[in-house]
């Protein structure tokens, strides 16, 4: 049996994350901001499941869980600012968001 | 599990129970504003009271998850002073601008619990649970006022930033897990020295200071902190800038300690990547702090100029800048609150009356308020019978002990050029006349004195407390 | 891994675009096509659609979906406790282990009481 090594899932969530990182730059809409920001958090997971994989320790995987369950809080949080901030403005686009700038 | 584990986290459960115990009193008891008041102030003095209980102990809990006692314990008491004032300060303001929810108070706890469990953690899965915790609070508080616009977008810029650097801190955990073969610090300082891939470990330390340094709003990832602190009720930006400042400190400490203890080879690179990061912040934050014409926004910049000599203790890397990096966050704690309380005092119904303008000729207004305002400012600037002033000396005499004397000297000249608008404040509060007037704000209700009055004694005394602390830590 | 061992996967995928464009078109040649009133409309069943579906939704949907967001990923903390819980029963701490899964169920129940007396579940 032939298995996949370590350095592919690297490189793969290196490749997931910077993804991410683009788009939470590059995008405008606070929603598909926030998609992009899960996109790194999963990233990291994949990350610290490899690691767990190849090392044989546990702690990687239940880190795991609570990045998933802190990304869930999170999604919660974030899409009821979003929604108050809808109820306000009547848009979810960051460049009409600009009461403060100096 | 001993009491050993129990002990070490006493102080977080004692604030994180009454949380929730204040969560039930808004859900079940009717008209509990007052109730609710206590019981957090009672939830806060309970957490200082078992974190000076436990303060002469040193433990280690959970395998290695928390620890407690020493300098941990100082941090607990430092965050729940900050949250005392809080909500001493949060009524009155709160129902002027008409965002008194019963929430604030359970929020306000729990973030206070997240910023302790940073402080106690020592190893990356308890850090991470931490400073979500404190964060997902901290975004929900700043857009807490969720009629006005300005509330909603600094929640919205808080929450998107603060996700991505979540993501980062996350990222650089995992490679660091990855390479030294564990989650705890313990791991880091065993392995770190002899790890297979150096490259990725110091990536993953690098991003770690990324992550860190975005939640003490140093250079260059503070673009946040002024929008942030303007658009966020002024309490909670008050609150968010020294007890969100002070945990991620904490937190970075205790990290940094297990790099530096390791013996891994290059740490003396970590500390110029900090001492740059120090004086950036140190120089953007004050100069751009002089092109403000928004008090709150002014204050938010000298936070970051803040977080720049703060970090100065963290590129000393010795045991005399982590207590140079305390000493000045505890008096940093009394003079930052206290000037955002006057903020929001002054601030009126439609969350105006911020510029310089608006405080030009205070002193014949309100003196009392425009005297006690001075003297945060002049502890802000760091002038000699203030707790600034004897804060900044600790680190600065921490940066020379580390053979980092042009360090130091960044950091006076970065304090000369924050004499500038800090002083600018108070001649327009004294020696400038104001031409036509807003709605000034509110009157000083009892707790908000008691609140100030703790500040300024504050802002007064630490100055001459040092030894006192040196031999509390040690 | 040799390029040979992909060679089952590559199949596998051939014969599945190959199955699917082969029953679509082989529906279109083969299939009787008589159309009427009824089959164009929306629901086949014969509901009548009311309005237009381009609407806003009640908030209270997004606030349900949240509140089912968090209340929902909790269980995967109860995963690994579950599979564990056996070996910590043999060493003689079942107990604390079981009052410490009480504790967090315990804490998740207070959120709920909180939900449930502030309103957010009632959809009038």
């Amino acid at each position: 049996m032939h298995s996949i090594p370590l350095s592919y899932y690297l490189i793969l969530s290196v490749i997931i994350f910077l993804i991410g990182s683009i788009g939470v730059l590059t995008r405008r809409n606070a929603i598909i901001i926030f998609m992009c920001i899960e996109l790194m958090l999963n990233a990291v997971n994949l990350t610290l499941v490899g690691f767990s994989r190849f090392s044989g320790d546990q702690a990687g995987q239940i880190m795991v869980l609570m990045v998933m369950t802190v990304a869930a809080a999170e999604a919660a949080v974030g899409l009821a600012i979003v929604l108050s901030l809808f109820r306000n403005k009547e848009t979810v686009y960051l460049d009409e968001v600009n009461l403060m700038k100096w | 599990m001993s009491e050993h584990d129990f002990l070490a986290i006493a102080p977080i459960t004692t604030v994180a129970v009454f949380s929730l115990i204040v969560m039930l009193v808004d859900a079940l008891v009717k008209k509990n504003t007052s109730l609710m008041q206590t019981l957090s102030v009672v939830g806060l003095l309970g957490g200082i009271g078992v974190a000076i209980w436990t303060l002469p102990k040193s433990l280690n809990g959970f395998n290695g998850l928390v620890a407690g006692g020493g300098m941990t314990n100082l941090f607990d008491i430092l965050f729940c002073s900050a949250g005392i004032l809080t909500v001493f300060l949060a009524k009155d303001y709160l129902e002027r601008l008409g965002g008194h929810f019963n929430e604030f108070y359970t929020l306000l706890l729990m973030a206070t619990s997240g910023a302790m469990l940073m402080a106690h953690a020592t190893d990356f899965i308890t850090l991470f649970v931490g400073v979500e915790l404190m964060s997902i609070c901290f975004y929900v508080l700043a857009g807490f006022l969720r009629r006005q616009v300005r509330s909603n977008e600094a929640a919205i810029k808080y929450f998107l930033l603060g996700a991505f650097a979540s993501g980062f801190l996350l990222y650089g955990m995992a490679l660091i897990y990855g390479t030294v073969g564990g989650t705890g610090y313990a791991d880091v300082a065993a392995n770190a020295a002899t790890v297979e891939m150096p490259f990725i470990f110091w990536a993953g330390v690098a991003l770690m200071i990324v992550g860190l340094a975005f939640k003490v709003a140093a250079f260059p990832f503070h673009q946040w902190a002024p929008d942030v602190y303007e658009g966020a009720p002024t309490v909670i930006a008050g609150f968010m800038s020294t007890a969100g400042k002070a945990a991620a400190f904490s937190a970075f400490i205790i990290f940094l300690n297990s790099v530096y203890g390791s013996g891994v080879e290059g740490t003396d690179r970590v500390q110029i990547l900090l001492a740059v990061l120090a004086v950036g912040s140190m120089f953007i934050g004050n100069v751009t702090a002089i092109a403000q014409t928004n008090v709150k926004r002014m204050l938010a910049y000298s936070s970051v100029a803040h977080a720049g000599y703060m970090l100065i203790g963290l590129a000393a890397g010795s045991p005399d800048g982590s207590f140079g990096i305390i000493y000045y966050l505890i008096a940093y704690l009394f003079m930052q609150l206290g000037a955002f309380a006057i903020v929001g005092l002054l601030e009126n119904e439609k969350g105006c009356n911020l510029t310089f303008d608006d405080y030009k000729g205070l002193s014949k207004r309100r003196p009392g308020l425009a005297m006690v305002m001075a003297i945060f400012m002049f502890s802000l600037t760091g002038i000699p019978p203030f707790a600034g002033f004897f804060g900044k000396y600790q680190l600065f005499k921490a940066a020379i002990g580390a053979e980092m004397t042009w360090l130091a000297i960044c950091g006076v000249v970065a304090s000369v050029i924050s004499v500038w608008f800090y002083l600018g404040l108070v001649i327009a509060m004294f020696f400038r006349d104001s031409e036509e007037k807003q709605a000034e704000g509110g009157t000083l209700g009892g707790l908000s004195t008691a609140a100030l009055a703790v500040a300024v004694v504050g802002t007064l005394v630490i100055g001459f407390l040092p030894q006192a602390i040196y031999d509390l830590l040690s | 891994m040799t390029p040979q061992d992909y060679l089952p996967l590559i199949v596998m995928v051939l014969t599945g675009i190959a199955f699917g464009a082969v029953s679509i078109k082989a529906h279109e040649i083969l299939g009787p096509r008589r159309p009427s009133k009824e089959k164009e409309s929306t629901y086949e069943s014969g509901m009548q659609p009311v309005k237009t579906a381009h609407e806003r939704f009640s908030v209270k949907y997004y606030l349900v979906a949240m509140l089912f967001i968090l209340f929902d990923i909790e269980v995967v903390f109860m995963y690994p406790w579950g599979v564990t819980f056996q070996d910590f029963f043999d060493q003689g701490m079942g107990t604390l282990t079981l009052v410490a899964m009480l504790l967090f169920i315990v804490t998740l129940l207070f959120g709920y009481i909180y939900i449930l007396k502030k309103g957010a579940l009632k959809w009038d």
